[in-house]
């Protein structure tokens, strides 16, 4: 699994990373929507995109909404990760195409029930086979 | 901290609930004592000494309860809310499920799974949801009976869609709107305790079990299988079973989930079984074949009134590489939020048109 995480603070991109390298995924890093994008553009490729939303050059919401007008990156998983917490913003990001919103701060546990929650970690079934 | 107050809160702990607290543990007491200890101005071994040498009831009642909080997540291992609406229902539709579904949700903590079961189901308009949902802290149940959480509680395990669909916000906190809160009932229950009501169809039971002994496990086992409906269904957690615990279930897959359906004429546990830790607790040596102190719950609130019809077209609807049950149990209805808001600048094909009425949260 491939994991680009996106924020302007590269003390939040280490933590995400490194949650997100605990948890078996493989790491990219972008500063800001127009440089994830760019990473995009050049052809690699990736499960899931943890995105801030407030960040210079392209915020995470123009990202998220450029990601998901054309049929290129169907296939990536995409993540708010960000302090904005009105419900307003929630609605908003998800209306852009957002798969999932975490609100910062968080756990670790937080963001592997999210995974699960996305299909990105296998889900517990319950009961014993 | 001192073997003997360890050995203490541990026999306490145990008569009281029946959850063992076993050699090793020291760092839960100490974890879970230490902030009351402090609270009155002493260390855990002064402060457990004056309980020794004479505490009020509800002293030792908070011990119990700060002992058996549990830190919990809505949609806990995602795996039997997923299963529910397909797996589930159609399982206790075929055992002739009545007008309502009747869940017994036990142990349920600060609410999350009581209000998780509500938000799986809710847009099977069909079946109203009736949920009894028991703990033995008065505590947790206060703060489920609120419906208000912190922002690191909603950030555990609960969908985006959900929590702006299913919630408000209430200053820093999250508020569970009223109308899924009418539907949960909340009650002080003992599960060494008779049934708190029933029958029902679905019993949830998870991740308690695993601190009760085998008696107890028995015990606690043979209350919910005569509270099922014929047909009906306990579901517990993810590492455990009725398998050697108990002979009256039959294991039965739903999907990924696997439940337990009560055999007819299963029970098997006596009193005698119940004995041991059980027995302290007093209640728990009430005959387990009484009848259930309380009747048929009464309806806890009208079907839940459906909002706009909503598109499909929720974010999950689409592109998820390899979307969960559960995700698309909230995909198939944008909550109406949603579409209240403007269209985005970049038409995503995901988005419906602004048909509902504004549902923004105070801010």
């Amino acid at each position: 699994m491939r994991a680009l995480v996106v924020d302007d603070s590269r003390t939040m991109r280490r933590i995400v990373a490194a949650t997100l390298q605990d948890l078996g995924f493989e790491i990219a890093e972008a500063e800001n929507g127009a440089a994830a994008l760019a990473l995009l553009e050049s052809g690699l490729t990736f499960d899931l995109a943890c995105v801030d939303w407030n960040m210079p050059q392209m915020d995470g919401l123009e990202f998220v909404s450029q990601v998901r007008t054309g049929n290129r990156w169907r296939a990536i998983t995409l993540m708010m990760v960000t302090t904005e917490s009105e419900q307003e913003q929630i609605v908003r990001a998800l209306a852009a195409g957002a798969h999932e919103y975490l609100i910062k701060p968080f756990s670790p546990d937080a963001l592997r029930d999210k995974l699960q929650l996305l299909g990105l970690l296998p889900a517990v079934a319950g009961g014993v086979a | 901290m001192r073997p003997d107050t360890f050995a203490y809160v541990a026999d306490l702990v145990r008569r009281r609930s029946a959850i063992r607290v076993e050699p090793g543990k020291e760092y839960l007491v100490e974890s879970r004592l230490g902030p009351l200890a402090r609270a009155h101005g002493l260390d855990l071994d002064d402060y457990v000494q004056r309980l020794r040498q004479g505490a009020t009831e509800g002293e030792l009642t908070g011990v119990v309860e700060a002992m058996t909080i549990n830190e919990t997540s809505w949609f806990r291992d995602v795996g039997p809310f997923a299963a529910l609406r397909p797996h589930v229902l159609p399982l206790l539709r075929g055992a002739g499920l009545g007008d309502r579904l009747r869940v017994w949700s036990a142990a349920c903590s600060t609410g999350q799974e009581p209000y998780s079961i509500l938000m799986a189901l809710a847009d099977e308009p069909a079946v109203p949801v009736d949920v009894l949902a028991t703990d033995l802290n008065e505590q947790v149940l206060d703060r489920a009976r609120s419906g208000e959480y912190s922002q690191l509680e909603v950030n555990r395990g609960l969908p985006a869609p959900a929590l702006v669909r299913y919630f408000e916000r209430a200053g820093a906190q999250w508020r569970v709107k009223a109308e899924l809160r009418s539907r949960v009932q909340f009650r002080r229950h003992n599960l060494l305790d008779p049934a708190p009501g029933g029958p029902f169809d679905l019993v949830f039971c998870r991740n308690v079990l695993i601190y009760f002994d085998v008696a107890t496990k028995r015990a606690v086992l043979d209350r919910i299988a005569r509270v099922l409906r014929p047909g009906g269904l306990l579901v517990l957690g993810a590492a455990e079973t009725t398998l050697g615990v108990h002979e009256g279930f039959e294991r039965v897959e739903a999907g990924a989930l696997v439940l337990h359906r009560p055999v007819a004429g299963g029970s098997t546990a006596g009193p005698a079984t119940a004995a041991g830790p059980a027995s302290a607790a007093g209640p728990a040596s009430a005959p387990l074949n009484a009848p259930t102190p309380r009747g048929v719950p009464a309806p806890l609130g009208a079907p839940t009134p459906r909002g706009v019809p909503v598109p499909l077209g929720s974010p999950f609807a689409v592109a998820s590489p390899a979307p969960l049950p559960v995700v698309s149990a909230f995909g198939t209805s944008r909550p109406a939020a949603a579409a209240a808001l403007p269209a985005p600048r970049t038409t995503a094909r995901t988005t419906p048109p602004a048909t509902a009425p504004s549902q923004r949260g105070q801010s």
